[in-house]
C-alpha cells in the first residue's frame, strides 16, 4: 500500500511540474547552473572510474586468455562492448545515484526544512517547475554525453593497459573494429536516457517532500541513493531485456 | 484588508484551528500572539494559502482567497511578501540576488530599473554594501533585514511575518520591529505579524489577536491588552513570576503611554 502511496505522489509531483514557467529566463539560468553542477562537477569522478575500469578489464580479460587460443585482439573487442553495453552506462548510473541523487535529494531536502520552497511557493513560483524540471531536464540532457565519455575513457584506460601488458596497439585498435554494431550505442544511450531521468526524479522527490529536520535530509539523501541505484540495476535489465 | 470566517484545520483527526473569526485592517501592524502550539502558525500558513483550511473563508480585499484555483492564486500571491522565520533566503545567491529574485520572476524592468530597486530596497532596510555577500556570510539580522528587503521589493499589499524576531538580541529585535511598522505606515500595508514576543506586542501591536488552544482567545489593541480581564491573556502576557511581581508592585497599573 505504502508502495501505491509514494508512487501517486511522485506521479503528482510530476504533474505539477509540468506548468508554463513564471519566467522562461530564469528557468533557463536554473537549468544552465544544474548543467554545470551534474556535468561538470562529475567529470573528474566518472573519467577515473571509467579510466580504471576499462583498464581492469582488459588486463583480467588478457589473464583469463593467457592460457587460450584466443587471439590478442579479442580484449578490445570485449573491452569495448562491455564498456559500451554494460559498464559505461551502469557504473556511471550508479555513481551518478550517488553523487547527483544525494546532492539534489540533500538540496531540496534543506530548501524544504528551511522553508525555502514556501517561500517561492508565496511568491507565486510554482517550486515543482523551477526546481524539479530543471534537474531532470538537466540530467538527461548532461548524463548520456557523460556516459558517452565513460564509455570512450575505458576503452582508452584498456587500451593503456593492454599496452602494458605486451599486447600490441594495433592488435588492440583491430579487436575495437572488430564486429562492431552502431546498435550497442543504441543501447548506451536509451540507457543513459532512462537512467539519467530515473536518478534525478527519484532524487527529487525524496528531498521535494522532506519533514523534520537534519537527520531527516540525511535519511532522504540515503533513500535517494538507495533507490535511485536499485532502479538503475532494475531498468538495466528491462532495457536489456527489450532490446537485445 | 483581510477577512477571515470561522476558519478550522485539522490534521487528521486533530483539530489545530477551530473556528477563528477575525480581520486585519490595511496600514496597521496586525499581530497574532499566543503560545506554542496555539495554531499561530497553521494560522498564517492558512492565511497565505501553503495549508488548505478544513472550512471557513479567507477573503482579500473582497477577492474569497479559499474558493481560488491554485493558478488564481498566482495572482495574489505576487502581491504578497513574507518574512520567514529562518529568512529562508536562497543559499545559492547572492544578497543582491536573492533580493532581485522577485523581481526577476515577475517585472519588466531593465537591469538597471531592478537594479535601483534592490539598492534602493537594501537601503530603505539600512543593508548597504552587503550586495555581493551569501546568505552564510551574514549575522541573523542581517539576514532578517534581507528578508525584509526581499518581502517588500515587489511592493506588496500585505506582508506576513512569521516571528520575526526569533533568535535576535533584544537591541537587534526593535530594530526590526521598528522597520516592520515604518513600512507598514509607509506603504499602506496589511502587516501580520506571528510573535510571541512580548516586547513586539507592547512596541507595534495596533491590532493584536491572541489565539488559545486553537480558538481566538481574545482580540484589542495593545492599549485594551494590559487591561483586559482575561484570565488566560493574563497568564500568557505575564508568564513570568518577575513581570507579576512587577505588576503587583506597580498596583495592578503598567499602562502603555499613548
Amino acid at each position: 500500500m505504502k508502495f501505491f502511496y509514494h508512487f501517486g505522489k511522485y506521479l503528482l509531483m510530476m504533474r505539477d511540474m509540468l506548468t508554463r514557467p513564471e519566467n522562461l529566463h530564469m528557468y533557463w539560468k536554473e537549468l544552465l547552473r544544474q548543467m554545470n553542477g551534474i556535468g561538470v562537477g562529475s567529470l573528474i569522478i566518472i573519467g577515473v572510474i571509467s579510466l580504471f575500469v576499462g583498464a581492469v578489464t582488459a588486463l583480467q580479460f588478457a589473464y583469463q586468455m593467457g592460457s587460450t587460443f584466443f587471439p590478442d585482439y579479442l580484449i578490445g573487442y570485449i573491452v569495448r562492448d562491455t564498456m559500451i553495453i554494460e559498464l559505461a552506462p551502469t557504473l556511471s548510473g550508479l555513481v551518478l545515484a550517488g553523487k547527483v541523487g544525494s546532492n539534489m535529494a540533500s538540496e531540496l531536502g534543506t530548501m524544504r526544512i528551511s522553508e525555502q520552497i514556501d517561500a517561492l511557493e508565496i511568491m507565486g513560483v510554482n517550486p515543482n517547475g523551477y526546481l524539479i524540471m530543471p534537474k531532470i531536464i538537466a540530467a538527461i540532457f548532461i548524463v548520456p554525453p557523460l556516459i558517452v565519455l565513460a564509455a570512450l575513457l575505458g576503452i582508452y584506460g584498456g587500451y593503456w593497459a593492454a599496452e602494458n601488458y605486451g599486447i600490441s596497439p594495433a592488435n588492440y585498435q583491430k579487436g575495437l573494429l572488430y564486429l562492431f554494431d552502431p546498435f550497442n550505442v543504441v543501447i548506451m544511450t536509451v540507457k543513459s536516457v532512462i537512467f539519467a531521468f530515473l536518478i534525478a526524479s527519484v532524487a527529487c522527490y525524496q528531498g521535494f517532500y522532506v519533514k523534520g529536520g537534519a537527520l531527516d535530509i540525511g535519511r532522504a539523501s540515503t533513500r535517494a541513493v538507495v533507490y535511485g541505484s536499485i532502479l538503475v540495476i532494475f531498468f538495466d535489465y528491462i532495457v536489456a531485456l527489450v532490446l537485445t | 484588508m483581510i477577512e477571515v470566517k470561522d476558519l478550522k484545520k485539522s490534521f487528521e483527526d486533530k483539530a489545530i484551528l477551530k473556528g477563528i473569526t477575525t480581520s486585519f485592517e490595511a496600514g496597521k501592524t496586525n499581530l497574532i500572539i499566543g503560545t506554542s502550539g496555539s495554531g499561530k502558525t497553521v494560522f498564517v500558513k492558512c492565511l497565505v494559502g501553503l495549508l488548505t483550511p478544513t472550512s471557513g473563508t479567507i477573503t482579500y480585499d473582497g477577492i474569497e482567497f479559499t474558493a481560488l484555483s491554485q493558478r488564481e492564486k498566482k495572482d495574489i500571491r505576487t502581491k504578497i511578501g513574507m518574512l520567514f522565520q529562518g529568512s529562508a533566503l536562497f543559499d545559492s545567491m547572492t544578497v543582491e540576488e536573492n533580493v532581485m529574485f522577485p523581481l526577476n520572476m515577475f517585472s519588466k524592468m531593465t537591469a538597471k530599473e531592478k537594479m535601483d530597486r534592490v539598492n534602493f530596497c537594501l537601503e530603505r532596510v539600512n543593508l548597504v554594501g552587503a550586495n555581493k555577500k551569501y546568505p552564510a556570510e551574514i549575522s541573523g539580522g542581517m539576514m532578517k533585514r534581507v528578508g525584509i528587503a526581499r518581502a517588500i521589493v515587489l511592493n506588496p499589499k500585505y506582508l506576513f511575518c512569521d516571528e520575526p524576531n526569533s533568535g535576535l538580541d533584544p537591541k537587534t529585535a526593535l530594530v526590526i520591529d521598528e522597520l516592520l511598522g515604518d513600512i507598514t505606515h509607509e506603504y499602506n500595508m496589511t502587516t501580520i505579524i506571528n510573535t510571541h514576543d512580548m516586547n513586539s506586542v507592547m512596541g507595534m501591536g495596533e491590532k493584536i489577536v491572541f489565539l488559545h488552544q486553537g480558538y481566538k482567545e481574545w482580540e484589542g489593541t495593545r492599549h485594551q491588552l494590559l487591561e483586559s480581564d482575561n484570565e488566560t491573556l493574563y497568564d500568557f502576557i505575564f508568564a513570568s513570576d518577575f513581570l507579576k511581581e512587577l505588576r503587583k508592585g506597580a498596583g495592578q497599573s503598567i499602562k502603555l503611554s499613548k
